[in-house]
Protein backbone atom coordinates (compact mmCIF):
# COMPACT_ATOMS: atom_id res chain seq x y z
CA UNK A 1 0.00 0.00 0.00
CA UNK A 2 2.74 2.50 0.93
CA UNK A 3 4.62 1.56 -2.24
CA UNK A 4 1.72 2.40 -4.50
CA UNK A 5 0.99 5.72 -2.78
CA UNK A 6 4.68 6.68 -2.95
CA UNK A 7 4.68 5.86 -6.65
CA UNK A 8 1.64 8.09 -7.12
CA UNK A 9 3.27 10.99 -5.30
CA UNK A 10 6.48 10.77 -7.32
CA UNK A 11 5.05 10.09 -10.77
CA UNK A 12 3.65 13.56 -11.47
CA UNK A 13 6.67 15.63 -10.35
CA UNK A 14 9.05 13.31 -12.20
CA UNK A 15 6.99 13.61 -15.36
CA UNK A 16 7.11 17.40 -15.12
CA UNK A 17 10.88 17.38 -14.59
CA UNK A 18 11.42 15.12 -17.61
CA UNK A 19 9.29 17.34 -19.86
CA UNK A 20 11.09 20.51 -18.75
CA UNK A 21 14.59 19.01 -19.01
CA UNK A 22 13.95 17.51 -22.43
CA UNK A 23 12.39 20.74 -23.72
CA UNK A 24 15.37 22.80 -22.55
CA UNK A 25 17.80 20.28 -24.03
CA UNK A 26 16.04 20.58 -27.39
CA UNK A 27 16.12 24.39 -27.13
CA UNK A 28 12.35 24.79 -27.08
CA UNK A 29 11.25 28.20 -25.72
CA UNK A 30 9.60 26.39 -22.82
CA UNK A 31 7.82 29.31 -21.22
CA UNK A 32 6.37 30.52 -24.53
CA UNK A 33 5.20 27.02 -25.40
CA UNK A 34 3.67 26.64 -21.95
CA UNK A 35 1.66 29.85 -22.31
CA UNK A 36 0.50 28.83 -25.79
CA UNK A 37 -0.76 25.46 -24.57
CA UNK A 38 -2.22 26.96 -21.41
CA UNK A 39 -4.60 29.13 -23.41
CA UNK A 40 -6.27 25.97 -24.70
CA UNK A 41 -6.66 24.83 -21.11
CA UNK A 42 -8.73 27.85 -20.22
CA UNK A 43 -11.17 27.44 -23.07
CA UNK A 44 -11.42 23.73 -22.34
CA UNK A 45 -12.39 24.35 -18.71
CA UNK A 46 -14.98 26.94 -19.72
CA UNK A 47 -16.41 24.66 -22.40
CA UNK A 48 -17.27 21.91 -19.89
CA UNK A 49 -19.19 24.39 -17.71
CA UNK A 50 -22.66 23.97 -19.29
CA UNK A 51 -22.29 20.17 -19.23
CA UNK A 52 -21.39 20.21 -15.59
CA UNK A 53 -24.13 22.68 -14.58
CA UNK A 54 -26.78 20.66 -16.42
CA UNK A 55 -25.69 17.34 -14.98
CA UNK A 56 -25.08 18.49 -11.41
CA UNK A 57 -28.49 20.18 -11.19
CA UNK A 58 -30.26 17.11 -12.56
CA UNK A 59 -28.42 14.83 -10.14
CA UNK A 60 -29.03 17.29 -7.33
CA UNK A 61 -32.78 17.15 -7.93
CA UNK A 62 -32.71 13.36 -8.17
CA UNK A 63 -30.78 13.11 -4.91
CA UNK A 64 -32.63 15.79 -2.93
CA UNK A 65 -36.03 14.31 -3.75
CA UNK A 66 -34.99 11.05 -2.08
CA UNK A 67 -35.27 9.06 -5.30
CA UNK A 68 -31.54 8.26 -5.27
CA UNK A 69 -31.79 6.77 -1.78
CA UNK A 70 -34.74 4.65 -2.83
CA UNK A 71 -32.83 3.38 -5.86
CA UNK A 72 -29.64 2.55 -3.99
CA UNK A 73 -31.65 0.85 -1.26
CA UNK A 74 -33.25 -1.34 -3.88
CA UNK A 75 -30.00 -2.67 -5.39
CA UNK A 76 -27.81 -2.63 -2.28
CA UNK A 77 -27.82 -6.44 -1.72
CA UNK A 78 -26.66 -7.05 -5.29
CA UNK A 79 -23.76 -4.63 -5.01
CA UNK A 80 -22.52 -5.67 -1.60
CA UNK A 81 -22.08 -9.17 -3.00
CA UNK A 82 -19.01 -7.95 -4.97
CA UNK A 83 -17.91 -5.45 -2.31
CA UNK A 84 -19.05 -2.40 -4.23
CA UNK A 85 -20.65 0.45 -2.27
CA UNK A 86 -24.09 1.11 -3.78
CA UNK A 87 -23.40 4.85 -3.95
CA UNK A 88 -21.05 4.37 -6.92
CA UNK A 89 -23.55 2.33 -8.95
CA UNK A 90 -25.01 5.35 -10.81
CA UNK A 91 -21.46 6.31 -11.80
CA UNK A 92 -20.69 2.82 -13.09
CA UNK A 93 -23.86 2.94 -15.20
CA UNK A 94 -23.23 6.47 -16.49
CA UNK A 95 -19.53 6.04 -17.34
CA UNK A 96 -19.98 4.35 -20.74
CA UNK A 97 -22.85 6.68 -21.71
CA UNK A 98 -21.48 10.14 -21.12
CA UNK A 99 -18.07 11.42 -20.11
CA UNK A 100 -19.33 14.75 -18.83
CA UNK A 101 -22.30 13.05 -17.15
CA UNK A 102 -19.95 10.70 -15.35
CA UNK A 103 -17.69 13.61 -14.45
CA UNK A 104 -20.68 15.29 -12.84
CA UNK A 105 -21.57 12.15 -10.86
CA UNK A 106 -17.97 11.59 -9.82
CA UNK A 107 -17.64 15.20 -8.67
CA UNK A 108 -20.84 14.84 -6.70
CA UNK A 109 -19.59 11.66 -4.97
CA UNK A 110 -16.22 13.22 -4.10
CA UNK A 111 -17.93 16.32 -2.71
CA UNK A 112 -20.57 14.39 -0.73
CA UNK A 113 -18.41 11.64 0.76
CA UNK A 114 -15.06 13.43 0.79
CA UNK A 115 -12.11 12.84 -1.55
CA UNK A 116 -10.27 10.65 0.96
CA UNK A 117 -13.22 8.37 1.70
CA UNK A 118 -13.46 4.91 0.16
CA UNK A 119 -16.38 6.00 -2.03
CA UNK A 120 -14.53 9.15 -3.11
CA UNK A 121 -11.41 7.24 -4.08
CA UNK A 122 -13.32 4.49 -5.83
CA UNK A 123 -15.25 7.09 -7.84
CA UNK A 124 -11.97 8.80 -8.78
CA UNK A 125 -10.35 5.58 -9.97
CA UNK A 126 -13.47 4.51 -11.87
CA UNK A 127 -13.62 7.85 -13.65
CA UNK A 128 -9.96 7.61 -14.65
CA UNK A 129 -9.80 3.98 -15.66
CA UNK A 130 -12.46 3.66 -18.35
CA UNK A 131 -13.72 5.86 -21.13
CA UNK A 132 -17.03 6.84 -22.67
CA UNK A 133 -17.68 3.87 -24.95
CA UNK A 134 -20.84 5.21 -26.61
CA UNK A 135 -19.24 8.58 -27.32
CA UNK A 136 -16.10 7.05 -28.78
CA UNK A 137 -18.06 4.64 -30.99
CA UNK A 138 -20.43 7.39 -32.18
CA UNK A 139 -17.76 10.00 -32.88
CA UNK A 140 -15.04 7.81 -34.39
CA UNK A 141 -17.27 5.69 -36.61
CA UNK A 142 -19.65 8.56 -37.39
CA UNK A 143 -16.85 10.82 -38.57
CA UNK A 144 -15.61 8.40 -41.21
CA UNK A 145 -19.00 7.03 -42.27
CA UNK A 146 -19.00 3.52 -40.81
CA UNK A 147 -22.66 2.58 -40.51
CA UNK A 148 -22.51 -0.92 -39.07
CA UNK A 149 -20.98 -1.00 -35.64
CA UNK A 150 -20.01 -4.67 -35.72
CA UNK A 151 -18.56 -6.01 -32.49
CA UNK A 152 -17.16 -2.64 -31.42
CA UNK A 153 -19.87 -1.79 -28.90
CA UNK A 154 -19.84 -5.27 -27.34
CA UNK A 155 -16.06 -5.15 -26.92
CA UNK A 156 -16.22 -1.68 -25.38
CA UNK A 157 -19.00 -2.44 -22.92
CA UNK A 158 -17.46 -5.72 -21.79
CA UNK A 159 -14.19 -3.87 -21.19
CA UNK A 160 -16.09 -1.27 -19.16
CA UNK A 161 -17.48 -4.02 -16.96
CA UNK A 162 -13.97 -5.37 -16.38
CA UNK A 163 -12.90 -1.80 -15.59
CA UNK A 164 -15.53 -1.33 -12.90
CA UNK A 165 -14.76 -4.65 -11.25
CA UNK A 166 -11.01 -4.12 -11.31
CA UNK A 167 -11.45 -0.59 -9.91
CA UNK A 168 -13.39 -2.03 -6.94
CA UNK A 169 -10.76 -4.73 -6.35
CA UNK A 170 -7.73 -2.45 -6.68
CA UNK A 171 -9.13 0.36 -4.51
CA UNK A 172 -10.10 -2.17 -1.85
CA UNK A 173 -6.59 -3.60 -1.99
CA UNK A 174 -4.76 -0.25 -2.01
CA UNK A 175 -6.81 1.74 0.50
CA UNK A 176 -8.89 -0.96 2.21
CA UNK B 1 -29.50 8.45 -25.00
CA UNK B 2 -27.90 11.00 -22.72
CA UNK B 3 -30.80 13.38 -23.38
CA UNK B 4 -33.27 10.80 -22.14
CA UNK B 5 -31.28 10.06 -19.00
CA UNK B 6 -30.95 13.75 -18.22
CA UNK B 7 -34.67 14.44 -18.54
CA UNK B 8 -35.49 11.28 -16.61
CA UNK B 9 -33.29 12.40 -13.68
CA UNK B 10 -35.31 15.63 -13.44
CA UNK B 11 -38.76 14.16 -13.94
CA UNK B 12 -38.31 11.16 -11.66
CA UNK B 13 -36.79 13.43 -9.02
CA UNK B 14 -39.63 15.91 -9.21
CA UNK B 15 -42.26 13.18 -9.26
CA UNK B 16 -40.69 11.51 -6.25
CA UNK B 17 -40.49 14.84 -4.44
CA UNK B 18 -44.17 15.53 -5.13
CA UNK B 19 -45.15 12.21 -3.55
CA UNK B 20 -42.63 12.36 -0.72
CA UNK B 21 -43.06 16.00 0.22
CA UNK B 22 -39.42 16.92 -0.40
CA UNK B 23 -40.16 19.72 -2.89
CA UNK B 24 -38.53 22.25 -0.57
CA UNK B 25 -35.18 20.46 -0.79
CA UNK B 26 -35.50 20.21 -4.56
CA UNK B 27 -35.98 23.97 -4.81
CA UNK B 28 -32.92 24.65 -2.72
CA UNK B 29 -30.73 22.22 -4.63
CA UNK B 30 -31.69 23.64 -8.04
CA UNK B 31 -29.65 26.75 -7.41
CA UNK B 32 -26.97 25.45 -5.10
CA UNK B 33 -25.98 22.70 -7.57
CA UNK B 34 -25.67 25.15 -10.45
CA UNK B 35 -23.46 27.30 -8.30
CA UNK B 36 -21.36 24.29 -7.29
CA UNK B 37 -20.85 23.31 -10.91
CA UNK B 38 -19.55 26.74 -11.91
CA UNK B 39 -17.17 26.79 -8.95
CA UNK B 40 -15.82 23.39 -9.92
CA UNK B 41 -15.15 24.60 -13.45
CA UNK B 42 -13.14 27.52 -12.16
CA UNK B 43 -11.20 25.06 -10.07
CA UNK B 44 -10.47 23.09 -13.24
CA UNK B 45 -9.07 26.14 -15.01
CA UNK B 46 -5.84 26.18 -13.02
CA UNK B 47 -4.82 22.57 -13.54
CA UNK B 48 -5.90 22.40 -17.17
CA UNK B 49 -3.87 25.49 -18.03
CA UNK B 50 -0.86 24.05 -16.25
CA UNK B 51 -1.12 20.57 -17.74
CA UNK B 52 -1.93 21.54 -21.32
CA UNK B 53 0.84 24.13 -21.16
CA UNK B 54 3.30 21.48 -20.07
CA UNK B 55 2.12 19.12 -22.79
CA UNK B 56 2.74 21.81 -25.39
CA UNK B 57 6.41 21.79 -24.35
CA UNK B 58 6.48 18.00 -24.68
CA UNK B 59 4.91 18.26 -28.11
CA UNK B 60 7.28 20.95 -29.40
CA UNK B 61 10.42 19.30 -28.06
CA UNK B 62 9.53 16.09 -29.85
CA UNK B 63 9.14 14.15 -26.62
CA UNK B 64 5.67 12.96 -27.63
CA UNK B 65 7.08 11.74 -30.95
CA UNK B 66 9.88 9.93 -29.15
CA UNK B 67 7.36 8.21 -26.93
CA UNK B 68 5.41 7.18 -30.01
CA UNK B 69 8.51 5.49 -31.43
CA UNK B 70 8.99 3.68 -28.16
CA UNK B 71 5.54 2.11 -28.45
CA UNK B 72 5.86 1.24 -32.12
CA UNK B 73 6.96 -2.40 -31.66
CA UNK B 74 4.05 -3.01 -29.30
CA UNK B 75 1.57 -1.36 -31.66
CA UNK B 76 2.74 -3.54 -34.54
CA UNK B 77 1.60 -6.56 -32.53
CA UNK B 78 -1.72 -5.02 -31.57
CA UNK B 79 -2.47 -3.95 -35.15
CA UNK B 80 -1.05 -6.77 -37.29
CA UNK B 81 -3.02 -5.70 -40.38
CA UNK B 82 -1.61 -2.17 -40.51
CA UNK B 83 1.75 -1.77 -42.33
CA UNK B 84 4.18 -0.19 -39.80
CA UNK B 85 5.09 2.71 -42.09
CA UNK B 86 1.53 3.50 -43.12
CA UNK B 87 0.30 6.95 -41.94
CA UNK B 88 -2.50 5.15 -40.05
CA UNK B 89 0.08 3.79 -37.62
CA UNK B 90 1.38 7.30 -36.89
CA UNK B 91 -2.10 8.55 -36.07
CA UNK B 92 -2.88 5.49 -33.96
CA UNK B 93 0.31 6.12 -31.95
CA UNK B 94 -0.39 9.82 -31.40
CA UNK B 95 -3.97 8.99 -30.44
CA UNK B 96 -2.81 6.48 -27.84
CA UNK B 97 -0.13 8.78 -26.42
CA UNK B 98 -2.57 11.70 -26.17
CA UNK B 99 -5.02 9.43 -24.34
CA UNK B 100 -2.31 8.31 -21.94
CA UNK B 101 -1.62 11.89 -20.92
CA UNK B 102 -5.30 12.63 -20.46
CA UNK B 103 -5.47 14.95 -23.47
CA UNK B 104 -8.92 13.88 -24.62
CA UNK B 105 -9.27 16.89 -26.88
CA UNK B 106 -6.03 16.13 -28.69
CA UNK B 107 -6.77 12.41 -28.82
CA UNK B 108 -10.11 12.69 -30.62
CA UNK B 109 -8.86 14.41 -33.82
CA UNK B 110 -5.94 11.95 -34.01
CA UNK B 111 -8.32 9.02 -33.57
CA UNK B 112 -10.58 10.27 -36.35
CA UNK B 113 -7.59 10.73 -38.65
CA UNK B 114 -6.49 7.17 -37.83
CA UNK B 115 -9.98 5.88 -38.66
CA UNK B 116 -9.89 7.67 -42.02
CA UNK B 117 -6.58 6.04 -42.89
CA UNK B 118 -7.85 2.63 -41.75
CA UNK B 119 -10.89 3.07 -43.96
CA UNK B 120 -8.59 3.68 -46.93
CA UNK B 121 -6.70 0.50 -46.00
CA UNK B 122 -9.90 -1.54 -45.95
CA UNK B 123 -10.93 -0.21 -49.35
CA UNK B 124 -13.56 2.30 -48.19
CA UNK B 125 -16.11 -0.21 -46.93
CA UNK B 126 -18.86 0.99 -44.58
CA UNK B 127 -18.38 -1.99 -42.25
CA UNK B 128 -15.59 -1.70 -39.67
CA UNK B 129 -12.36 -3.57 -40.31
CA UNK B 130 -10.54 -5.58 -37.67
CA UNK B 131 -8.07 -2.77 -36.97
CA UNK B 132 -10.89 -0.24 -36.57
CA UNK B 133 -12.52 -2.31 -33.85
CA UNK B 134 -9.17 -2.75 -32.11
CA UNK B 135 -8.58 1.02 -32.19
CA UNK B 136 -12.02 1.57 -30.67
CA UNK B 137 -11.32 -1.00 -27.98
CA UNK B 138 -8.09 0.80 -27.15
CA UNK B 139 -9.91 4.12 -26.90
CA UNK B 140 -12.94 2.95 -24.94
CA UNK B 141 -10.73 1.35 -22.31
CA UNK B 142 -9.35 4.79 -21.47
CA UNK B 143 -5.64 4.18 -21.13
CA UNK B 144 -4.61 7.01 -18.77
CA UNK B 145 -1.25 7.77 -17.18
CA UNK B 146 -2.28 10.96 -15.39
CA UNK B 147 -6.03 11.50 -14.84
CA UNK B 148 -5.74 15.30 -14.84
CA UNK B 149 -9.39 16.20 -14.37
CA UNK B 150 -9.87 13.72 -11.55
CA UNK B 151 -6.85 15.12 -9.72
CA UNK B 152 -8.19 18.65 -10.21
CA UNK B 153 -11.55 17.77 -8.69
CA UNK B 154 -9.93 16.01 -5.74
CA UNK B 155 -7.72 19.04 -5.18
CA UNK B 156 -10.77 21.27 -5.27
CA UNK B 157 -12.53 19.14 -2.65
CA UNK B 158 -9.59 19.42 -0.28
CA UNK B 159 -8.14 15.93 -0.63
CA UNK B 160 -5.30 15.11 1.75
CA UNK B 161 -3.20 13.92 -1.17
CA UNK B 162 -5.05 14.52 -4.48
CA UNK B 163 -2.66 12.35 -6.50
CA UNK B 164 -2.85 9.24 -4.33
CA UNK B 165 -5.27 7.67 -6.81
CA UNK B 166 -2.77 7.82 -9.70
CA UNK B 167 -1.21 4.44 -8.96
CA UNK B 168 -4.50 2.56 -8.49
CA UNK B 169 -5.93 4.26 -11.60
CA UNK B 170 -2.92 3.14 -13.61
CA UNK B 171 -3.35 -0.44 -12.43
CA UNK B 172 -7.08 -0.41 -13.13
CA UNK B 173 -6.60 1.10 -16.57
CA UNK B 174 -4.00 -1.57 -17.39
CA UNK B 175 -6.52 -4.27 -16.45
CA UNK B 176 -9.21 -2.64 -18.56
CA UNK B 177 -6.98 -2.16 -21.59
CA UNK B 178 -5.63 -5.72 -21.45
CA UNK B 179 -9.18 -7.02 -21.12
CA UNK B 180 -10.36 -4.87 -24.02
CA UNK B 181 -7.61 -6.18 -26.30
CA UNK B 182 -8.24 -9.79 -25.29
CA UNK B 183 -12.01 -9.45 -25.78
CA UNK B 184 -11.32 -7.83 -29.15
CA UNK B 185 -9.10 -10.77 -30.17
CA UNK B 186 -11.76 -13.22 -29.05
CA UNK B 187 -14.46 -11.55 -31.16
CA UNK B 188 -12.10 -11.41 -34.12
CA UNK B 189 -11.46 -15.14 -33.99
CA UNK B 190 -15.15 -15.84 -33.52
CA UNK B 191 -15.93 -13.79 -36.63
CA UNK B 192 -13.32 -15.69 -38.60
CA UNK B 193 -14.67 -19.05 -37.55
CA UNK B 194 -18.17 -18.07 -38.65
CA UNK B 195 -17.02 -17.31 -42.19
Amino acid sequence: MSLITTFSTWLVPCLIAVVLLYGTLKKVPSYDAFVEGGKEGFSLAISVMPFLVGMLVAIGVFRASGAMDALTHLIRPLMSAIGMPSQVLPLALMRPLSGTGALGLMTDLVKTYGPDSFVGRLASVMQGSTDTTFYVVTVYFGAVGIHRIGDALKVGLLADLVGVISAVCIVTWAFG
Amino acid sequence: MINLIWVALFLIGMGYAAVNGTMDDVNKVLFSSANDAVQICFGLVSILIFWLGLMKIAEKSGLLNKLSNLFKPLMKRIFPEVPPDHPAMGYILSNTIANMFGLGNAATPMGIKAMEELKKLSGGKTTPSRSMITLLALNTSGLTLVPTTVIAIRMQSGAHSPTDIVGPTLLATLCTTTAALLIDRYFHHRRRRKK
